[in-house]
């Protein structure tokens, strides 16, 4: 990379490990990214989440240079690598089926980029034992990929695309082909590994599970569409349309309408409960338009002695562990149906499959949208969380 | 589980009907093998005393070694210059889109629906306007076209099988198209392309109907001198010769099967 091309960059480019600006990609007559701009951080674990179509993959793909966009510019390490051919990008790629070679050992595998770079043998031998202790599979640099575990072999895949130092590491989707358990115990690994090594880090996943543990930032994507880039926090408290609102977390929508406005808040009522939510999502809104209000799970309560925003009838009990899941039909969802988390040593036997009861709102980190009668309805909440 | 006197009966027929298939097809190559070992000057069968001459005599008839060197030399070339030309082939037909892609595929497997004497005949004939002599060239030639299509399918079923993962991690990695080439997509090719060549060696080596047109007395090729051997005798040799050439073949097989796995060199198991 030449000094001119670095120095072209604004700041020097020394602020962001990767930057695209106005990417778009097209496959035929389909948009599959339109004029995507993000900037990645240094050493940071940056999630491309979204279902699948949303871009995400084209993303990763294009960084890696396995094909060029229609236009913007994308940057590695403040170098402008739009037309550079993957070969010279000096990126670590993990795929979603590892893509270990099956033809040689793991040892031969992890020391493959290394060969590529005309490192010596002596040198090589070194750094792949190295990294092989880091993955904690000593020992094992005999075998061939087909001898290993699903989990071994992620971790082959995971020293492979490190050995190298590479500016940026891109995962692809790499925990959907293990089992939970080891999906699990995974990630804990490799995000362990990644703050190590504090290596940049862009992973893409349709999970919001994954998405919320492991990464610093998230970057909700749909129809090749960036919608919200922020902290998982943010992006869970604070989403920034319906559909992140939908897709982060197990969100509830219930039929609400605008009391009054005051300052950046909103008075919002719903039943006879009025809650508080920011103003910012219906800054345009008057006093009595109906709006939807979306709420966390874990943000219902069975109404005792407090307001009732809903009535509803308790179509299903779900003994979780650690918590219990209610689900309640209630002619006030959107969906038809409203799901409460309830701590689980709640007990179980205070309501049945049957009883009517009412549902009070905690407002913390509800949002509400502009009701949107031709929008598709969010995906109900009733899936246990993948979290 | 108990079964219905009927369900028993489609049982036993349905053996019966397996055995008898297998039975078909192996019949010719035990009746021929067993005529090898008759110890009388006739090809007859069953035979009633038992002998290996036939054998010996087969190895030592002039024709046969003649033919056998000139299968070797002509097979070698032909499954040789297959092979590059049939994974070129196949490379481009997977790799990149170009016009008139599906009329060149299709010109490149049409001489499975060609007759092998029409195959011969017009090499024969074009031999003869061009005034060639009808030397090993032409028989090569004639063999590359006959060989190709087997090779082509070959390679490209092998080529399609390969995960495009393998070289998008090998670029990653920083590998130029030129080592990934050589580092990864041929290692895992291998396979297919000796799996390629054997095959067009078994075809090429027994190939008759266009080599008796091609070939001249200096150029036959073994099939072509038995064919002109058992139009003069009836004697035992050819039983043996068969013989022989089962076995040769049987055993090329089980070496490629213990380097390679047999799955892989039929291309009846993907190679990842």
């Amino acid at each position: 990379m030449s000094n001119a091309a670095i120095e072209s960059m604004p700041n020097g480019g020394n602020d962001y490990a990767v930057t695209l600006e106005g990417v778009t990609k097209r496959f035929g007559s389909v948009t599959a990214l339109h004029e995507a701009n993000l900037s990645i951080r240094r050493g940071e674990l940056m999630t491309l989440l979204g279902p699948s179509g949303c871009g995400k993959t084209t993303m990763l793909n294009l960084v890696a240079g396995f094909f060029m966009p229609d236009s913007g510019e994308i940057t590695i390490d403040g170098a402008r690598v739009s037309h550079l051919p993957t070969y010279r990008r000096q990126i670590g790629m993990m795929f979603q089926n590892y893509a270990l070679f099956p033809h040689m050992t793991v040892e031969a595998n992890i020391g493959y980029g290394l060969r590529m770079r005309g490192v010596g043998k002596a040198e090589i031998r070194k750094r792949v034992s190295d990294v092989l202790s880091l993955v904690k599979l000593s020992g094992l640099g005999d075998r061939k990929p087909r001898q290993l575990s699903g989990g071994q072999q992620q971790r082959v895949a995971i020293a492979r695309a490190l050995v190298i130092n590479p500016k940026v590491l891109l995962l692809d989707e790499p925990f959907s082909a293990l089992d939970k358990n080891l999906r699990g115990s995974m990630q804990v690994e490799v995000k362990e590994i990644q703050r190590k090594l504090g290596v940049t880090t862009i992973f893409v996943t349709h999970d919001q599970g994954e998405a919320l543990s492991l990464s610093d930032r998230i970057t909700v994507m749909s129809e090749g569409r960036i919608l919200q880039v922020g902290t998982p926090e943010e992006t869970y408290r604070r989403p920034a349309d319906r559909f992140v609102a939908s897709f982060i977390g197990d969100a509830n929508v219930l039929k609400a309408t605008i009391e009054r406005m005051e300052g950046d808040k909103a008075i919002v009522a719903i039943g006879a409960a009025r809650i508080s939510v920011p103003a910012q999502s219906i800054r345009d809104a008057k006093a009595n338009a109906p709006v939807d209000l979306f709420i966390r799970c874990e943000r219902l309560d069975i109404a005792d002695d407090k307001p009732v925003a809903c009535r509803g009838r308790i179509s299903a009990l779900i003994y979780q562990g650690g918590h219990v899941d209610i689900h309640i039909d209630t002619p006030d969802s959107i969906t038809g149906k409203v799901l409460l988390r309830c701590p689980g040593h709640m007990s179980m036997s205070r309501w049945r499959v049957g009883d009517t009861v009412g549902v009070a709102v905690d407002g913390t980190d509800a949002v509400a949208f502009t009701a949107d009668p031709s929008a598709p309805p969010p995906a109900p909440a009733t899936s246990p969380s993948s979290s | 589980m108990p079964r219905s006197p009927f369900q028993r009966f489609l049982r036993i027929v349905g053996v019966l009907v397996v055995l008898a298939i297998l039975g078909f097809l192996i019949l010719p190559a035990v009746v021929v093998t067993l005529a090898a070992f008759n110890d009388r000057a006739i090809l007859s069968f069953p035979p009633q005393q038992w002998s290996w001459r036939w054998f010996a005599k087969a190895i030592e008839y002039e024709d046969f070694r003649a033919g056998f060197r000139n299968g070797a030399i002509v097979t070698i070339w032909a499954s040789s210059i297959a092979l590059l030309i049939g994974a070129t082939f196949a490379f481009a037909l997977d790799r990149y889109r170009f016009p008139f892609k599906q009329l060149i595929e299709t010109i490149l497997v049409s001489p499975l629906v060609i007759p092998h004497f029409t195959v011969g005949l017009g090499f024969l004939i074009l031999a003869a306007e061009l005034g060639m002599a009808r030397g090993f060239l032409v028989v090569i030639v004639c063999h590359v076209v006959l060989v190709l299509p087997f090779v082509l399918r070959s390679v490209y079923v092998s080529l399609r099988n390969i995960d495009p993962r393998y070289e998008l991690a090998a670029a990653s990695l920083g590998a130029s198209p030129g080592r990934v080439l050589v580092t990864i997509t041929l290692p895992l090719l291998l396979p297919g392309l000796v799996s390629g060549w054997l095959f067009a060696a078994i075809l090429s080596f027994n190939e008759f109907t266009a080599s008796l047109f091609v070939t001249s007395q200096r150029t036959q090729t073994l099939p072509v001198a038995m064919y002109n051997y058992v139009r003069e005798y009836a004697d035992p040799s050819m039983a043996a010769l068969s013989v022989m050439y089962i076995v040769a073949t049987a055993l090329l097989l089980t070496f490629a099967n213990a380097f390679l796995g047999l799955g892989k060199v039929l291309n009846v198991e993907r190679s990842h």
